[in-house]
C-alpha cells in the first residue's frame, strides 16, 4: 500500500468524525498559534526597541550612578545606589570633553500637568539645552528651551503630541499656561507624535529644562548623564574621560556604557524574553499533542473491528502503522497550518496596539514542531493498532 | 437438481488437489483458569471447486476452525497447508499475505466498513495487495456485478439491505479471485429470502469453480453443499455426502422473481 492509499484512508477517517478531528486540532491550533503570535510580540517588541535607540545615532554614551558593570560582587543595584549624580558632575565631565562632544544631564519624574480644569498624570523628562540634538527632538511647532532658560531655571516647557491632544484638544498650545505640579509653565513648544513605544511613551511626556525640573521635584540630583560623542571614533576614548572625571567622587559606583553595550544588553535581555515566551506557548502545542494521542487511542480501540476487517482482506502490520500514524499527523499539520494564519492574523490584528513581527524562524520552528508532535504522539496508538490480533479484533464489539 | 453421480465424479476426480489441508490440528487456550479444548486433533482436506460445509452445534469448535484454515488464527499443534504450502512458521505479515491472494471471506455479521461506499469495501483487499486505482475500481465493479449489485456501486452499507451488506461482502470476497471462500454463517444475520439470494450466488460461484467452505449449525444451510463434515466437541465425528443438494437457484425462482 502506497503514501497516496495511506492519505486517502486517514483523510475519509477524519472526514467522518469532523467534530471530534476539528476538536483534537484544536489543541495544536492554540499551541502553533500562541508560539506564533508570542514569538511576534517578542520579536516586535525587541526590533521597535532597539530600533529606537539605534535611531538616536550611535555615538551616544551613558554614565548611571551604581556599579553595573562588575556584577554583584561590585555592591551594584543589589547594593542600593548611594550617591547619585548632579549637576556639578556633569561639569566636571564636560570639562573633560572636548566642545563637540555634547553633555546633557538628564532627570526623570513624575509630573501632575494641569490645564483650565483639565489634569493629567504624566511624566517629566529633563535636560539642558543639547537634549533636542541629542535626544533628536522634532517639533510640530515652537522651540525648545535655551542655555539662557536651563541657566535661569526658566518655567517652560515642551510637551508631547498626547499631552496637547489632551489638554488643548488639538489647538496650537504655543504661549498657552500648564500647571506642572503646581507651578506655573508657558509652553513653548510641542512635538510630532512618535507613536506607542515601549522605550517610554514620548507622546505622553512634557520637557523641561533640567534646573527648574530640579525645583519643582526638590531635589539637587539628576538621574543620568548623556553624552553625545562628536567623532564616533573617540567612543571609547570619551569613555575613558567621563569615568576618570567621576572616579574622585564616586570611585566605583557608576558605571558607563556605550550606544552599542546598552543595544547588547537589551537585545540579550529581550532575546531571553522572547525564547521564554516560545517555551511557555511550546508547552501548550505539547498539550495538544497529548490530545492528539488521546483521541488516537479512542480511535484505536473505537476501529478494533475495522482494523479486524482490514487485517482479515491482507492488511500487514506497517500497512495499519501508517494509517494512524499518517492520520495523526495529518491532524497536527492542518492544526499547525491553520495555526499559523491565526497567529499570524493574530499578529497582524495587534499591530496597533503591540509592535509585531512574524518572523520565519517562528513559523518553521511550529510547524515542524506540530508534525513532530504529530508523529510522536501518534506512533503508540498506531502501534497498539497494528500490533491487534485479528481475530480478537473481529469479534470486538 | 443435479444428478448424484455427477458430484460423486468431480468430487472423485479431485480428489488428489487439495486447496486446503489441515493435519492433527488442535488448538487449546486458557479460559479464566480453566484450558478449555476448541479443537482435539482435525485432519480437513478441502478439495479444489468443491463446496462443503463445516457442521456442528455451537461451541463444537467449528469457528475455531475456519479461523485457522483461515490463517486467522494459529493452531497450538498440527499443521495447515494452503495450496501444499505449510504456513505454520509464518509471520504475521505473510500469513496476511497468504490470506490477501487466496482466501476470501465471508462473515456472519458481514464486517463490511462503515461509512464506506460498496466500491471501496470490494477494492479493500486490492489495495492491500497493491493494485492501482483504475484496475481496482474496475475490478471492484466486476465483483458487485457479479453478485447482481451493479447498480448499488457507490451505495454506503448503511443504504443497503443486508442480502446487498452480505453480496457486497461475497464480492470484497472474491474481488483478489482467491482459492477458496471461507463463509461463516453466511446466512445467520438475514431473513430467509435474502439468505436463499446468498447462497444462490455462493452455488453459482462454486458452479464457476471457486472453492467454497460454509461453517454453519443449519441443516438447511449445510445442505447446499456437496459434502458435509460434521464437528463435535472438537473433532469430527462424520463425514456426509449430500444426496440431494438444495440448489437455491430453484428455491428463489419458487419464490417469484420479486426483485432481487
Amino acid at each position: 500500500m502506497n503514501l497516496a492509499e495511506s492519505l486517502r484512508i486517514a483523510l475519509r477517517a477524519l472526514s467522518a468524525n469532523k467534530i471530534r478531528s476539528a476538536l483534537t486540532m484544536l489543541g495544536v491550533i492554540i499551541g502553533v498559534s500562541a508560539v506564533i503570535l508570542l514569538v511576534a510580540i517578542g520579536t516586535g517588541v525587541q526590533d521597535e526597541v532597539t530600533g529606537s535607540i539605534e535611531g538616536l545615532g550611535s555615538n551616544l554614551v551613558f554614565a548611571f550612578p551604581g556599579n553595573f558593570e562588575e556584577g554583584p560582587s561590585g555592591g551594584g543595584p543589589g547594593g542600593g545606589i548611594t550617591k547619585q549624580f548632579n549637576l556639578d558632575d556633569a561639569d566636571l565631565v564636560s570639562r573633560r570633553l572636548s566642545p563637540d562632544d555634547l553633555v546633557v544631564p538628564v532627570l526623570q519624574g513624575a509630573a501632575v500637568v494641569k490645564a483650565g480644569n483639565r489634569e493629567l498624570r504624566t511624566t517629566l523628562a529633563a535636560a539642558n539645552e543639547f537634549g533636542d540634538e541629542v535626544f533628536a527632538a522634532d517639533y510640530l511647532g515652537g522651540r525648545g528651551y535655551r542655555r539662557s532658560e536651563v541657566t535661569a531655571a526658566s518655567r517652560v516647557v515642551v510637551i508631547g503630541s498626547r499631552i496637547r491632544d489632551e489638554l488643548f484638544a488639538f489647538q496650537d498650545p504655543v504661549g498657552r499656561q500648564i500647571d506642572v505640579n503646581g507651578q506655573r509653565f508657558t509652553v513653548i513648544g510641542h512635538l510630532v507624535a512618535q507613536g506607542g513605544s515601549l522605550t517610554g511613551d514620548q507622546d505622553n511626556q512634557i520637557y523641561i529644562p533640567v534646573t527648574a525640573a530640579q525645583r519643582i521635584l526638590g531635589t539637587s540630583d539628576i538621574s543620568s548623564i548623556v553624552v553625545k560623542v562628536g567623532d564616533p571614533a573617540r567612543i571609547e576614548i570619551v569613555r575613558n574621560q567621563i569615568r576618570s572625571a567621576l572616579r574622585p567622587r564616586f570611585g566605583s559606583e557608576f558605571s558607563v556604557f556605550t550606544q552599542e553595550q546598552t543595544l547588547g544588553i537589551l537585545s540579550q535581555l529581550l532575546g531571553t524574553l522572547t525564547v521564554m515566551l516560545a517555551g511557555i506557548a511550546g508547552i501548550s502545542l505539547l498539550v495538544g499533542g497529548i490530545g492528539i494521542m488521546n483521541i488516537m487511542l479512542v480511535s484505536v480501540s473505537e476501529r478494533t473491528r475495522e482494523i479486524g476487517i482490514r487485517k482479515a482482506v491482507g492488511a500487514k502490520t506497517y500497512d495499519i502503522m501508517s494509517q494512524f500514524v499518517i492520520e495523526a499527523v495529518l491532524l497536527s499539520v492542518a492544526g499547525g497550518m491553520v495555526g499559523i494564519a491565526l497567529g499570524w492574523a493574530g499578529a497582524l490584528a495587534l499591530r496597533p496596539f503591540v509592535p509585531t513581527e512574524v518572523t520565519g524562524w517562528a513559523v518553521t520552528l511550529a510547524f515542524t514542531f506540530s508534525a513532530a508532535v504529530g508523529v510522536f504522539f501518534g506512533v503508540y496508538p498506531a502501534y497498539r493498532a497494528s500490533m491487534l490480533d485479528p481475530i480478537e479484533a473481529l469479534r470486538y464489539e | 437438481m443435479q444428478p448424484k453421480a455427477d458430484i460423486a465424479v468431480s468430487a472423485g476426480g479431485r480428489a488428489r488437489r487439495a486447496v486446503l489441508e489441515a493435519t492433527g490440528v488442535t488448538k487449546s487456550y486458557v479460559l479464566d483458569e480453566i484450558q478449555v479444548n476448541a479443537l482435539c486433533g482435525v485432519d480437513l482436506s478441502v478439495h479444489d471447486g468443491e463446496m462443503m460445509a463445516i457442521m456442528g452445534p455451537s461451541g463444537s469448535g467449528k469457528s475455531t476452525l475456519m479461523h485457522i484454515v483461515g490463517l486467522l488464527d494459529r493452531p497450538t499443534t498440527g499443521s495447515v497447508r494452503v495450496e501444499g504450502e505449510e504456513v505454520s512458521h509464518m509471520s504475521p505479515n505473510e500469513l496476511a499475505a497468504v490470506r490477501n491472494r487466496r482466501i476470501g471471506f465471508v462473515f456472519q455479521a458481514f464486517n463490511l466498513l462503515a461509512r464506506t461506499s460498496a466500491t471501496a469495501n470490494v477494492e479493500l483487499p486490492l489495495v492491500y495487495a497493491g493494485v492501482s486505482g483504475a484496475e481496482r475500481s474496475r475490478r471492484a465493479r466486476a465483483a458487485l456485478e457479479l453478485v447482481g449489485l451493479g447498480d448499488r456501486v457507490s451505495h454506503l452499507p448503511n443504504q443497503l439491505s443486508g442480502g446487498q451488506q452480505q453480496r457486497v461482502a461475497i464480492a470484497r470476497a472474491l474481488v483478489t479471485e482467491p482459492s477458496i471462500v471461507l463463509a461463516d454463517e453466511p446466512t445467520g444475520n438475514l431473513d430467509s429470502r435474502s439468505g436463499i439470494e446468498v447462497m444462490t450466488i455462493l452455488q453459482e460461484l462454486n458452479d464457476n469453480g471457486i472453492t467454497v467452505v460454509l461453517v454453519t449449525h443449519d441443516d438447511a444451510v449445510a445442505r447446499h453443499a456437496e459434502r458435509i463434515v460434521h464437528l463435535s466437541d472438537g473433532v469430527i465425528v462424520r463425514e456426509e455426502m449430500v444426496d440431494a443438494r438444495v440448489l437455491a437457484a430453484n428455491r428463489l425462482a419458487a419464490l417469484g422473481e420479486t426483485g432481487r
